[in-house]
């Protein structure tokens, strides 16, 4: 199937046949619908969960409702990260041109959650802690984030050698990794205003059961929804990085008899 | 409603609406804008790939002029 095409990154043995863009691109096209599908179908659930099935909290009141986008937002924008991390090093050490268009696809998704996380946190500062922001290591490693991935789309954009673009990018994104495990763990290492965990691991949520399949239902409609938009935009990328080619030429026929 | 009593009381979220619906509005606004953005962008690099084409037809030859349009 693949022996026809051309291609200089994988090596055409499982699921390495994936990471040739002429294969990827059609299954991006395939799969995205579904995530989006299926983010849509969780974002409903998740909201009647949240505002019709969860009990208004004994301390907060109804403002805390505000979690069931708060949380994911937050979450999403850190795993975001660590993806696009991730890919940057297979990009590196592999060589591979797709993973550099994954780290692209996926940051302004990523930039996105984090600002609403910042956006949401400050609404729900107001009101609980009497301010829309303090400078705690929280809050402030959750700033340096966003503009991390505002570093990171400013200038994978503004250098115009895809090559030495995908290298740039992938350093910044390895680079600001380290900030991840910092925000994660900075209620724990320093007193912060922001409060600790309410889903951990290794101990017992601190939170009603409804709430937090509210919260988890919300977090999986993020993560679809991250993946649908992510496969929209890196077939994009892939049509613009790979149009010297001839599958895209031929993509392009296709197109043009749509038109 | 019948966990709210009514919509009016589901609205004010016990007076912090205002918090509650502006931090849900600023979401689906942000989800709203980059699916549009998203769909844009495809529209768009098929558009321009297809212009840059018929600017210069297949060949060697034309490579380089379509690469200057592209520039």
């Amino acid at each position: 199937m693949t022996t026809d095409i051309k291609d200089r990154s994988g090596q055409g043995k499982g699921l390495f046949r994936f990471s040739a863009p002429p294969v990827f691109y059609p299954l991006a096209g395939r799969l995205a619908p579904w995530f989006a599908g299926i983010a849509g179908v969780l974002t409903v659930i998740g909201l009647y969960i949240g505002f019709f099935v969860a009990p208004t909290d004994f301390q907060q009141g109804e403002v805390y409702r505000v979690i069931f986008i708060h949380v994911p937002a937050a979450w999403m924008s850190m795993f975001i990260y660590l993806i696009m991390a991730f890919w940057a090093a297979v990009g590196l050490v592999m060589n591979t041109r797709l993973s550099f268009m994954m780290t692209q696809a996926l940051a302004p998704t990523g930039a996105i959650f984090c600002f609403l996380a910042l956006w949401t946190g400050a609404l729900w500062g107001k009101p609980t802690w009497g301010t829309y922001w303090v400078w705690d290591a929280r809050l402030t490693s959750q700033l340096l984030l966003l503009f991390l991935y505002l570093g990171f789309i400013a200038l994978t954009s503004a250098i115009e050698d895809s090559r030495r673009a995908d290298r740039a990018g992938a350093i910044i994104a390895l680079v600001g990794a380290i900030n991840v495990p910092i925000i994660y763990f900075s209620v724990q290492w320093w007193n912060t205003l922001h409060q600790g965990a309410s889903v951990s691991l290794t101990q017992a949520p601190s939170m009603a059961t409804t709430m937090l399949w509210g919260m988890l239902v919300m977090a999986l409609a993020a993560w679809a929804y991250t993946i649908a938009v992510a496969l929209w935009r890196v077939r994009s990328i892939i049509l613009e990085r790979e149009r010297h080619t001839d599958w895209v030429k031929a993509e392009l026929d296709v197109q043009e008899s749509r038109a | 409603m019948m966990e709210w009593g009514s919509w009016s009381a589901f609205w004010s979220m016990g007076g912090n609406g205002l918090f509650v619906w502006g931090s849900y509005a600023v979401t689906f606004l942000c989800v709203a804008v980059e699916l549009v953005l998203v769909i844009r962008r495809r529209r768009d690099t098929v558009r321009r790939l297809l212009r840059l084409r018929r600017a210069a037809p297949t060949g060697t030859g034309a490579r380089r002029t379509t690469e200057e349009i592209f520039e």
